[in-house]
């Protein structure tokens, strides 16, 4: 449970998820949607292993995933859990799209995004490389996690960090996680874990480095993560062009089917 | 515990475990079901402990520990009886440790026969009544105790324990428990080289353990385990018995059990006419026992306050005696066979959480009355419209007599009050709102209860409502519900002198009726007018035990018998494990905790003829609890089922037993009626129509028989429906499918679950051939905003012997793929599948 004092406005802060600690009990999924008053959204059991929020999404900020393995050489049992959040990147696409200034970058250089500026228009959640932000079906605007923004200003840890029994989920100062993180995985890899690596430490990344950073047991699509995110808008006058093509496909596909009728 | 250390709790807290080189978690999924109090278990493993998780099942702990090793379920006898055969044939006990701090020396009455002897009972097995006598597993001349100190006398205990272990080799437990030997003798290893003077090893038990015919013997397995290798009462060992509510240490500390008082006093019976007959049927000569009767004095102070004097012998009459066992499941079949007509529900949901769940409600339906305090209408309260056995066609709601009184409870946010946790500590919570509407605690309603009773007896001249009307029945009341001040009754409990002064601890209690104490254990807990359990010094504000945050019993002890942490010269065993030793200078024991013995008795203490108490025992006696003071690896008396552990098959097995022709306990309670069937064992007729070998276990996202989470929606959500959990052989072999849908039967219900295929639920070989095993998760029932059929349907009553737990961890079954059928036909499926039945072949 990471104790936190407040942090000075111009600090950057964020999260270091240590997965090999995780004992995927969903503390964390719990106490974010009882401390943002996230409704509850029942569904069949997925048979998915443990996983019944199965995603990251308007209504869960905080996902924890289960995935069952059998490793080599001997063929044992393997069981990864991590909880998966919002990257709050260094370069956030989300935020580079977004028509209303909606979204915003904090004191604590994250990323925000505000409920009563939003107008729904959605853009964001195509620019997410990680599929993090979605729109909530019953208000059409965009939500995901602020890192306890609330809780931020008044010097308290977000309410998954809080939550957290093993200390999987540590928050703080960012540069100071990422010496954690960076020692931590020395740790394991000098005892001699598998796959051991850190995902979102290198601010040499596709979105510059991520404000929550994470030590995976296996490689990120495993986790469902993807391998080499990149920012979206890296790339804007180029997506641009290919729209303008895609366009003109569409309006070739659309008289096609009228001929055809 | 109790018989073997002297105090039925934990010996140990959870922020200990972080001392440990090596931590067992056996019987117990600490992971999920005690995931705040398993940082500790994730902090030795950061500072270098190994982490072994003995399961069936490979849980959420087995992710993150550094080895896991699947059982079969109700083999763990074997397995622990296993280690204690690899200590002993290999020498790694730790010898000055057993010799001065255990029984093992003391010579056993020559009368004992052995499991080894009469091929799997004891001496004094009577089978007219499948009880024992228990005259010949006594200390040889009582009293005297004759002791070998080289531990050599073919007759002493530590002699006897080696024989009766022999056979429990590293090939008997690969036989029996379908654990490899390779991974069998890693355990035993880590265990051994992670023990002795430098280093410690603890257990995490939980009902994985208890919920056995045989589960007390299973906790007493692992006790011989921590003697011999010396991690009593000693830093990073012990061992955490890991209970399953916020409170449930506290309800048999202050006892919702039929048959003890508070404190574990045992409850009067018939022949105890006076005061003086309890205490000499049950006071011991020596240890804490033998001030018993200051205890009971004071309690009954307690209870009946001025009404109590010598004259009428403290007002013991008034106390009820006990005629035999009135337990939770005795009590269900009392209800069934119309002997009980009013039950009272508080924090339980027995329709769903106890054993034969169908057995449970038609019991219910058979009440006159029945009160239901809780947060929800759970499926207890609401039996009478909802029950499955509605839908059966066996119950009909307008035939059902039972008045039901449904009371909506407080949460402990709503009422002030305390906790006693896993580890024996008292934690104290405030009131931060008032409840709603007709919303009360328990306490409230417990006072008010008595109160109107009181008030309604008052002119009542008959005997029997005599110790009613001389309750001590006064507390002050407070708020706007009229709740009694729960300060107050924890004032009551700590106890008062004379003069109305909080008692400081149990020592100062007296037999002469002039303190008062509703349970001497928890004596100190308001010790100099303050409430103890309700500080919260930071950890960083004190020591790593942090004695200022909350207060533990006995007298605020973290680890118990800690005067076993320093040698019998009373110096630390090493700097590295060093907690509690003796200051010569001082006088005094002294250390991180409080010692767990009498503070300025010096080590080289030696008993003076005829002395009594503790006075009695010598200064290296570490279980100050024990008549002699030693730890007892062999248990004379205490034990129903044996001085020894000795595998024994579950009730239901499809297995024989392969060390004894004795096949289960033969002291298992058992009820042959028609309405608790039992599934054919290995070697009856139809054992092959429930070739399965089923378990029942906890969720992290639900909370037992699913009252506080099936209705909370952010928890609700998490584990939306009923599943089992099945390996994807025996999916082959039955045709189930991941997601799919599965109907598990025995011969008391079948219920149905979705199906969860897994790898981490492995079949395993015992005795030449595969056997399959089914996880069932037991949240379910039929309300709430997630609902599903109830696992504990499917089990009967078998119980153990000392403890009356039902065997849920261990039972057999059969599977088929698909949903069940709906109404009668259930009844139809169930009676259909019995051995005997008309029609079909035997399911392969």
């Amino acid at each position: 449970m990471s104790q936190v004092t407040g942090f000075d406005p111009g600090t950057r802060v964020g999260f270091f998820t240590d997965t090999s600690v995780c004992i995927g009990c969903k503390a964390c999924e719990v106490a974010c949607k009882e401390w943002n008053g996230i409704d509850e959204t029942l569904t069949d059991l997925t048979a998915k292993s443990y996983d019944n929020t199965t995603d990251l999404g308007a209504d869960a900020w905080r996902h924890v995933a289960f995935i069952e393995q059998r490793v080599a050489p001997a063929g044992e049992v393997r069981w990864l859990m991590s909880s998966d959040v919002c990257k709050h990147c260094t370069h956030a696409a989300c935020l580079d799209v977004c028509p209303t200034g909606s979204l915003f970058r904090t004191e604590f250089d994250t990323v925000v995004v505000q409920a009563d500026i939003c107008n729904g228009c959605g853009y964001c959640v195509p620019a997410c490389p990680y599929g993090v932000i979605d729109r909530r079906e019953s208000d059409g605007r965009a939500w995901k996690c602020t890192m306890c923004y609330d809780r931020l200003v008044d010097g308290m840890a977000p309410a998954c960090a809080q939550s957290c029994p093993t200390d999987s989920i540590m928050f703080g100062d960012l540069a100071e996680l990422r010496q954690r993180a960076g020692a931590r995985l020395e740790e394991l890899v000098d005892a001699g874990v598998p796959g051991a690596q850190l995902y979102g430490a290198d601010p040499n990344d596709g979105v510059g480095g991520t404000g929550a950073m994470f030590l995976l047991l296996d490689d990120p699509e495993v986790y469902g993560l993807p391998p080499d995110p990149v920012v979206t808008t890296r790339n804007l006058a180029a997506m641009w062009r290919a729209a303008g093509a895609a366009a003109v496909g569409l309006v070739g596909l659309i008289a096609a089917g009228a001929w055809r009728r | 515990m109790g018989t073997t250390f002297g105090r039925g709790g934990a010996t140990t807290f959870q922020q200990d475990l972080a001392n440990a080189d090596v931590i067992v978690i056996q019987g117990s999924n600490m992971a999920e079901c005690h995931p705040v109090g398993f940082q500790w278990v994730m902090e030795a493993q950061r500072r270098g402990a190994k982490v072994i998780h003995v399961d069936p099942r490979f849980t959420r702990t087995s992710a993150v520990a550094d080895l896991h090793v699947p059982l079969r379920a109700g083999s763990d006898i074997a397995f622990l009886g296993g280690i204690v055969n690899h200590i002993l044939t290999n020498g790694r006990e730790f010898r000055d440790y057993v010799v001065n701090y255990t029984n093992a020396p003391v010579i056993i009455d020559e009368r004992f026969e052995d499991t080894e002897d009469l091929d799997g009972l004891f001496s004094g097995f009577d089978p007219t009544t499948g009880t024992y006598d228990n005259e010949s597993w006594q200390y040889q001349d009582q009293g005297a105790a004759p002791q070998d100190r080289t531990l050599q006398h073919p007759r002493c205990v530590f002699q006897l324990l080696r024989r009766h272990f022999a056979r429990y080799t590293p090939e008997l437990v690969e036989e029996l428990c379908g654990v490899p030997r390779s991974q069998f003798l890693k355990v035993a290893d880590a265990l051994c080289d992670n023990s002795g003077p430098e280093r410690t090893g603890a257990f995490c038990y939980a009902v994985g353990w208890t919920q056995h015919t045989v589960g007390v013997q299973y906790i007493r397995t692992a006790a011989i385990i921590q003697l011999l290798l010396g991690n009593m009462g000693r830093p990073g060992g012990g061992i955490l018995a890991l209970r399953g509510h916020a409170s449930i240490q506290g309800s048999t500390d202050i006892p919702t059990l039929f048959n003890i008082l508070p404190g574990y006093l045992p409850m009067p019976r018939p022949e105890h006419a006076t005061l003086d007959d309890y205490v000499r049927a049950n006071a011991s000569q020596s240890g804490s026992w033998a001030d018993m009767r200051a205890y009971l004095v004071s309690l009954l102070k307690a209870y009946f306050g001025d009404a109590a004097t010598a004259d009428n012998d403290w007002c013991f009459g008034g106390l009820p005696r006990i005629t035999g066992d009135h337990s939770t499941y005795q009590s269900v079949l009392d209800m069934v066979d119309n002997r009980l007509d009013g039950f009272l529900v508080l924090g339980e949901n027995p329709a769903v959480g106890s054993a034969n769940g169908r057995l449970h409600r038609l019991g219910l339906a058979n009440l006159d009355w029945m009160v239901v305090r809780d947060f929800q209408e759970i499926e207890t309260a609401s039996f009478w419209h909802d029950a499955p056995e509605i839908a059966t066609g066996e119950l009909r709601t307008e035939d059902i007599g039972t008045e039901v009184f449904f009371l909506p409870a407080a949460t402990h946010t709503e009422k002030d009050g305390t906790f006693t946790n896993t580890q024996r500590l008292l934690q104290w919570h405030d009131q931060a709102v008032e409840p709603r509407h007709d919303v009360r605690s328990d306490l409230w309603f417990a006072y008010h209860l008595g109160r109107i009773i009181r008030e309604k007896l008052a002119d009542s001249d008959d005997p029997r409502d005599r110790p009613i009307a001389d309750l001590a029945w006064d507390y002050p009341l407070v708020g706007p519900h009229g709740d009694p001040a729960a300060d107050a009754v924890l004032r009551e409990i700590n106890g008062t002198d004379a003069d109305g002064r909080p008692l400081s601890g149990y020592a100062e209690l007296a037999d002469d009726g002039s303190t008062s104490c509703g349970c001497w254990i928890y004596s100190g807990c308001y010790a100099g007018g303050v409430n103890q359990t309700r500080r919260r010094t930071p950890g960083d504000q004190q020591s790593w035990v942090a004695p200022e945050w909350g207060w533990a019993w006995p007298m605020d002890r973290r680890i118990l018998y800690n005067r076993a942490s320093a040698d019998p010269q009373g110096n630390a065993w090493s700097e590295r494990k060093a907690y509690v030793w003796w200051d010569a200078e001082a006088g005094a024991w002294t250390g991180a905790d409080v010692p767990d013995f009498p503070a300025d008795k010096p080590p080289g203490y030696e008993p003076p003829p005829g002395a009594t108490g503790l006075a009695a025992h010598r200064g290296d006696a570490p279980f100050v609890m024990q008549a002699d003071g030693l730890g007892w690896l062999f248990v004379p008396s205490g034990l129903v089922d044996g001085p020894l552990p000795a595998h024994y098959e579950p009730h239901e097995s499809p297995f024989v037993n392969s060390l004894y022709g004795q096949r289960a306990n033969p002291t298992r309670q058992l009820f042959h009626r028609a309405d608790n069937p039992s599934n054919p064992g290995a070697a009856e007729h139809g054992v092959a129509r429930y070739p399965f070998v089923m378990t029942t276990y906890r969720l992290t996202e639900h909370h037992t028989a699913g009252g506080m989470s099936r209705f909370v929606g952010h928890l609700a959500e998490l584990q939306p429906e009923m599943f089992c959990e099945v390996s994807p052989q025996l999916a082959e072999l039955r045709g189930l499918t991941n997601g799919g849908w599965a109907t598990i039967i025995s011969t008391r219900s079948a219920i149905e679950a979705r199906v969860l295929v897994t790898d981490r639920v492995a079949p395993l070989r015992i005795q030449g051939r595969t056997v399959h095993q089914v996880g069932l998760p037991y949240h379910w029932g039929s309300r709430g905003l997630v609902s599903g059929d109830s696992a504990n349907d499917l089990f009967g009553l078998a119980l153990d012997p000392n403890v009356h737990i039902q065997e849920v961890k261990a039972a057999t079954c059969d599977v088929v793929p698909g949903r069940r059928p709906q109404g009668a036909a259930v009844r139809d499926l169930v009676d259909r599948h019995r051995p005997g039945a008309a029609a079909e072949e035997e399911p392969s």
